[in-house]
């Protein structure tokens, strides 16, 4: 286990690509000390920036990385990681875990911006809230997570899930605007109150918010009533639920559940089942 | 200063030099006869492949459309990041690479000179901004006239003359290279949100039809025997059925042509070669192109090689585009450039898997190799439309190499793969034959005289590639053949090492080319224009033309009217 203790508070933005269990495998502490990070414009290596501390602690001791306090100004960390673990005790930056394809992440504190964006697998845990685009894609692309699994403990912000292929999100606090925006496939769990204009130009997957909605988007309709819908294997989301169809604006085939006893001023849509 | 290249494998088409070693001599950036030896600087080229430097007849590379391409795609940019040297910028961008990174990216394959097609004439000031910023290479660019107004309505009239003076007086108020033609007269029609599907099809509120128009042009080239032809991007284009469209616009000028000189430049001719009626029975029309094209001397074609991988479409073929969006479900841009032309833009990738790209894939190769005289097809990708410049090495790997050829088709979609004739196809192109279809052939068919060929005069722009002829053969051996032509072991740029190795010495402008047309009466700018100018454009006539010194290094080429 490699543990990271920043020696400094930082006030530039980190590009830290090389935090991660695959880099850090087969590694002596000197030479994790010596991989080089960019500080603003100013190329540093991790041993400027961190105390790095090895303990072995008995299994799985050699993939996982610790890092133990606020290292939000920190980008791309976990990026591109196959297995392993990161456990990070404090708040992270931007990009956590970008085009990671497997391998776990774990944060106690908030994360920036893009958290698991443009992910094929692994998990990311993160115990406070999440920035906006959790779990989109960079600006302009379309290659949104196509598998894993991102759960929030606390808020997220707007556009959540932009563009998702498949896996799941699950935001047990509050979503932002524009949750599941272009999604065609996979699910987002929005357990408490969630934005406006959840799942715009959305044409699958699908999208089920526990608590209120600020509005529905005019081109959904609604296609019927469930008791409960199922998030994942072992887990469904007790209703009742109203189902809308979307976004027909894109000829969609989406799914969102709303629920029905948080959203009664959704109840004029009843007259149109 | 003075530069000898010495003991080089020198493949130079245009002067009859197949492989010998010689030695070439610069001095003040043009190739002499001979320097002194003990004063010259010396390049080691033994064991080395030389050519003139390469030349590109047709790269998107500059202008609104290529820049509105890089807005619309920030993810295109962050994958593909370039930082700064000591000597070079920094830049992004894959397909459509910032201006600076496109003019190193070229220097590093040992390409010399290349021809931005498809500018609108409003937009000549922002295209010539970009290629004065666009380093290592010498350019120039097309203005589109296909659809200009006033081109139209003189072809309406019947009166070429007049048609003539107008198109002298355009490339000077643009700086333009050659007459460009995209879709004629769908693209004017594509303002009134139609389009034409055949050469004989009305122009909508033009009493004329494409064929008048690609003749007209063609009779206007003659006249102000401007150095390259037209430059057709034909009707139709991208449609399955589309290669009767590309034959009979090759035949609507034949009675045109005198001696042996090409008249006509069909552009990315694999997007004009689909044979069937849809994209479920598409196939390569190749074939009966080929044969079209061996049997007359009139045309010259380039390739438009698909390259399989994301990149960005972008032409002036409103239609075509909004055609392609209409397939791709992307982000699209479609543009109305006032009473000139129009322009679109859609991301693409192009997927082996797919059967419509791997035959797209295969018409390309096809149409290289079926076509016996090299003079008269030249290698492309349009970039970006089919694929970056970027790709031209795996493409000399594929001309070269059937087993090159072989290897890629195994990966491709089945059905593709049964239909192709690309395995029955043997040939493999020699070292002399890729010098012509990258440099020399190029150069000739823009009417570049002191381009692609290595004789006393030329300027001297030299590529050295590090492969040995005599013990490399190309055939079994294609993954050194593209090492070698993706970093040149030496570019030389008017007599100045630029590149070593791959690696961006120097940078250097390169000079900007345009035809500066010498008219016996020139165009009177009458009221009329101006009134025209002050009516339908956003731009004021005395705003429009491109003043010399918005050009950092402005070589004109004399051409000689006959109106």
């Amino acid at each position: 286990m490699i543990e990271l203790h920043p020696s400094r508070e930082f006030k530039l933005s980190i590009i830290a690509d090389c935090i991660s269990p695959d880099v850090f495998q087969g590694k002596t502490v000197p030479e994790v000390q010596a991989l080089k990070v960019w500080e603003g414009n100013k190329q540093k290596t991790l041993g400027d920036l961190f105390k790095i501390v090895e303990s072995n602690s008995e299994d799985k001791a050699e993939t996982i990385t610790v890092i133990n306090g606020n290292v939000s100004k920190l980008k791309r960390i976990g990026s591109r990681m196959k297995k392993g673990e990161i456990v990070i005790r404090g708040d992270v930056g931007m990009h956590l875990g970008v085009e990671m394809r497997g391998g776990k992440i774990t944060v106690f504190g908030n994360a920036g911006g893009w958290a698991g964006s443009m992910m094929s697998n692994g998990t990311i845990e993160i115990h406070g809230n999440a920035g906006d685009y959790l779990a989109s894609p960079y600006r302009g692309s379309t290659s949104g997570i196509r598998g894993g699994k991102i759960i929030v403990h606390g808020n997220a912000g707007s556009e959540a899930g932009a563009c998702m292929k498949a896996g799941l999100i699950k935001i047990l606090g509050s979503g932002g605007q524009f949750v599941g925006l272009r999604m065609h496939d996979g699910t987002i769990y929005v357990k408490q109150n969630c934005d406006s204009r959840a799942g715009a130009c959305m044409v699958g997957g699908k999208i089920v918010v526990s608590g209120s909605i600020e509005s529905v988007l005019p081109s959904f309709t609604i296609d019927a009533v469930k008791k409960k819908v199922k998030i994942e294997e072992g887990e469904e989301a007790e209703g009742p639920f109203y189902l809308f169809l979307g976004d027909l604006a894109e000829n969609g085939n989406g799914k969102l559940y709303v629920s029905k006893t948080n959203n009664p001023d959704l109840s004029s849509y009843e007259k149109f089942l | 200063m003075e530069l000898l290249v010495k003991n080089g494998f020198i493949y130079d088409p245009l002067n009859g030099i197949d492989g010998q070693r010689m030695d070439i001599a610069v001095r003040n950036g043009r190739i002499v006869q001979e320097v002194n030896e003990r004063k010259a600087k010396k390049v080691d080229a033994s064991g080395m492949v030389v050519m003139p430097g390469g030349v590109d007849i047709h790269t998107h590379v500059a202008g609104s459309e290529v820049n509105t391409g890089r807005l619309l795609r920030p993810e295109d940019h962050f994958k593909d990041v370039e930082s700064k040297t000591l000597v070079t910028r920094s830049g992004v961008g894959h397909s459509i690479p910032s201006t600076f990174t496109t003019g190193y990216r070229y220097a590093r394959m040992g390409y010399t000179t290349i021809m931005n097609p498809s500018m609108p004439p409003l937009e000549a000031k922002h295209t010539h901004e970009e290629l004065n910023d666009t380093p290592m290479l010498d350019k120039g660019t097309y203005p589109l006239l296909g659809d200009w107004w006033f081109v139209l309505e003189y072809l309406a009239a019947g009166d070429i003359n007049e048609c003539a003076r107008h198109v002298a007086w355009l490339m000077d108020a643009t700086k333009g290279y050659a007459i460009k033609i995209v879709n004629p007269g769908g693209v004017e029609a594509w303002g009134f949100g139609h389009n034409v599907t055949s050469i004989n099809d009305q122009v909508p509120n033009f009493c004329i039809t494409p064929r008048d128009i690609i003749r007209g042009l063609c009779q206007v080239n003659k006249l102000l025997n401007l150095p390259h032809t037209i430059h057709v991007h034909t009707n139709n284009l991208g449609k399955p059925g589309n290669y009767v469209t590309a034959l009979e616009t090759m035949k609507c000028v034949e009675d045109l042509a005198t001696e042996t000189k090409p008249i006509i430049h069909i552009t990315h001719c694999q997007f004009s070669a689909f044979k069937g009626d849809d994209w479920k029975t598409l196939e390569s029309g190749a074939e009966p192109i080929a044969g079209y094209v061996n049997n007359h001397s009139h045309v010259t074609l380039d390739m438009g090689q698909v390259i399989f991988g994301d990149t960005t479409t972008m032409t002036a073929d409103g239609p075509f585009q909004y055609g392609l969006y209409g397939l791709t479900g992307h982000k699209w841009v479609n543009h109305d450039v006032e009473t000139e032309t129009s322009a679109g833009i859609v991301p693409f990738r192009y997927r082996r898997k797919s059967y419509v790209h791997a035959v797209q894939w295969s018409i390309g190769l096809e149409l290289a190799l079926l076509i016996r005289d090299s003079w008269k097809i030249f290698m492309t990708t349009d970039h970006p439309n089919a694929g970056p410049f970027t790709a031209y090495p795996r493409i000399i790997a594929w001309l070269m190499s059937k087993k090159a050829r072989d290897a890629t088709m195994k990966r491709l979609n089945r059905r593709a793969q049964s239909k192709s004739l690309l395995p029955s196809i043997d040939r493999e192109l020699s070292f002399f034959e890729i010098a012509t279809v990258t440099r020399a052939g190029q150069a000739k068919a823009l009417g570049l005289r002191n381009k692609g060929h290595l004789g006393v005069g030329a300027d001297a722009d030299i590529a050295v590639y590090n492969v040995n002829p005599e013990t490399t053969d190309p055939s079994s051996k294609y993954r050194e053949i593209r090492k070698a032509f993706r970093r040149a072991a030496f570019t030389i740029k008017d007599g100045r090492i630029v590149v070593k190795d791959g690696v961006v010495l120097k940078q250097v402008d390169g000079r900007t080319m345009w035809v500066d047309v010498q008219v016996e009466r020139p165009k009177e700018i009458s009221g009329d224009l101006k009134k025209r100018f002050k009516e339908y454009w956003t731009v004021e006539y005395e705003n429009y033309p491109v003043e010399d010194d918005c050009l950092r290094a402005s070589q004109p080429i004399t051409a000689q009217a006959s109106v």
